[in-house]
């Protein structure tokens, strides 16, 4: 099914905006954050005008529905990645804290004697990652072989913006305790084989996180179908609210882990000596929770959901790959990552000669477009892609043709405006 | 258009024809600073006089970045080159409160000479970083050569 993208701007306040002087906003950085619609920001007001209040421990009636808003929006996130148990749902603030939760687990099993031993690290053990992470994806695991004494290794990356895989059998071995890895890369669009990387990672016994920040908001995720043991996303990246992010585990790992933070709901019983937890998901979910964003999660993933996410994909591939072939056609540009719409998601990142990125963000913000520049918190990628920092344009289901056509203008002009390029100085 | 205002000639011709820059010795301090943000390195060198009161004998520096950060870096260096340190402090702190004025303020130019160009980088945040590296770095690497004057 065509989306209509007229009728999906409508739902989008903010896309109605001028920026710069009267310029209409042309916004590529859905990769960064995604804007809103008014089904989620609704939701959300709903929610503070006649719902609020604390969740699981306010015996009124308000409480009552808080906590069904709360628990419901549980139940929408794990249909929506097609978990078969909403208890295998943890709330987190983001994808970062979700995967802080896992490498501190880990940590706190290491600390103590008695913990699970899958999730004790040691010397000798190793995680396993790869070189086109987001740092989240990688400090925390960085921190946690600090602190066990275990080895952190790495997949490179090829030339082309692929995992270079050639070295698979020296890197998963019986010494690899966890891999974790990106399901699509936040610079290069790579979209990597998690089902085949699980299923080497299980077959000596290690256990797989995936990072699917990029790719749940853009393509339908299944995570029996991934077949790894954790995966994370955030909220605000996939039409929702920032503050709240989802880590999926299994069941029976969930409930072995250590807890992560301490504090108030996620206990069964406390003395001054010692405490017993609540079972998964409470176990990690300490603290107040973000109830209100839970809650314009839910209206994302139900807008999401009734726009059809196949339809969100065909869209957003649509785009990409009008966007591969303008820009391929612009000299002295060089697109990071596949170059081919196969196997890719719709963040396109370039270098081009002669204009720093910074410059080229600002000549482009200068006409509307709002894109992304830096090192976009991958700097191990673009230290081994041999430069300093790009510019990222990423597309979502509000995008339109014009608009990649729009990104194409302000390349040229920002070419011109350095003269820099094709026929520049 | 906005841009000729950010980007004024003075400061696409340092970043075409950068002064001072490549890795001169002897020096008494280098330091390295990175912006975050963009990843944007500087590596930079100061030289002091000897004997007398302080002051600012060479700069010089390596560096990748923008147009902002790589005009801002040879502009620090045609001011404070052959300045008593103390003067040169100065007109750094000038330029901070310049890049701090969100646009409201009327450099001098006798004390900031082409770095009034600058000016327009100050009503956008997102840039201010990218001119205030050199002199950050700058100010760090004298500091340093103070110190180990005195400790010599």
């Amino acid at each position: 099914m065509t989306l209509d993208v007229a009728r999906i701007r409508k739902d989008f306040p903010i896309l109605d905006r001028k920026v710069r002087g009267g310029r209409p906003l042309v916004y590529l950085d859905s990769a960064n954050t995604s804007q809103k619609p008014r089904q989620v920001i609704d939701a959300m007001t709903e929610f503070f005008e006649r719902h609020n209040a604390n969740i699981h421990r306010a015996n009124h009636e308000l409480g009552e529905e808080a906590t069904e808003a709360y628990e419901g929006a549980r139940l929408k996130a794990a249909e929506f990645i097609g978990a078969s148990d909403e208890t295998e749902v943890v709330f987190t603030k983001n994808i970062s804290e979700a995967i802080n939760l896992v490498a501190y687990s880990m940590g706190n099993a290491s600390a103590s004697r008695t913990g699970p031993e899958r999730f004790r690290l040691g010397p000798g053990d190793e995680v396993l990652i790869t070189e086109m992470e987001h740092h989240s994806n990688i400090v925390p695991w960085q921190l946690l072989c600090e602190r066990t004494g275990a080895t952190l290794r790495w997949f490179g990356v090829t030339a082309d913006g692929r995992l270079d895989l050639s070295a698979i059998g020296d890197l998963i071995t019986q010494r690899t305790k966890l891999v974790a890895f990106a399901h699509q890369s936040n610079v290069l669009g790579t979209i990597n084989p998690v089902a085949m990387l699980a299923g080497r990672a299980h077959a000596v016994g290690a256990l797989v996180l995936v990072d699917a920040a990029q790719s749940v908001p853009h393509m339908p995720v299944n995570v029996a179908e991934l077949g790894a043991d954790f995966v994370g996303f955030t909220g605000h990246k996939l039409c929702g609210p920032t503050g709240i992010g989802v880590l999926w585990g299994r069941r029976e790992l969930l409930d072995e882990m250590p807890p992560f933070l301490g504090g108030g709901e996620m206990i069964e019983t406390v003395t001054m000596e010692r405490t017993t937890f609540a079972p998964p998901p409470h176990k990690f979910e300490a603290g107040t929770m973000p109830i209100g964003q839970a809650v314009g999660l839910a209206a994302a993933m139900d807008y999401l959901t009734e726009v059809g996410r196949d339809t969100v994909r065909a869209h957003e591939q649509e785009l990409l790959a009008h966007a591969l072939s303008e820009l391929t056609a612009i000299g002295g540009l060089r697109i990071l990552g596949p170059t081919e719409p196969v196997d890719r998601g719709a963040a396109v990142s370039f270098e081009l000669d002669g204009v720093h990125p910074h410059d080229a963000g600002q000549v482009l913000d200068e006409q509307g477009v709002a894109v992304r520049a830096g090192h976009h918190c991958a700097k191990p990628l673009h230290q081994a892609l041999g430069i300093q920092s790009s510019t990222r344009a990423s597309f979502y289901l509000y995008n339109t043709h014009d608009e990649v056509d729009a990104l194409t203008a302000g390349i040229r002009e920002a070419q011109r405006f350095f003269g820099a390029g094709p026929g520049g100085a | 258009m906005q841009l000729e205002s950010l980007y004024q000639e003075i400061i696409l011709d340092h970043y075409r024809r950068p002064h001072n820059k490549g890795l001169r010795e002897p020096y008494d301090a280098e330091v390295r600073h990175v912006n975050p943000v963009c990843g944007d390195e500087l590596t930079l060198r100061v030289t002091l006089k000897d004997g007398g009161d302080p002051a600012v004998a060479d700069v010089c520096y390596d560096a990748l970045g923008c147009s902002i950060s790589q005009a801002s870096a040879s502009v620090l260096t045609d001011l404070v080159i052959g300045k008593p340190v103390s003067e040169a402090m100065e007109i750094g702190d000038a330029f901070l409160a310049l890049m701090q004025s969100k646009g409201n303020a009327e450099p001098d130019e006798d004390v900031l000479r082409d770095a009034v160009a600058f000016a327009g980088v100050s009503r956008y945040p997102a840039r201010i970083k990218c001119a205030l590296l050199s002199w950050m770095a700058w100010k760090d690497a004298t500091v340093q050569a103070l110190a180990a004057r005195e400790a010599g």
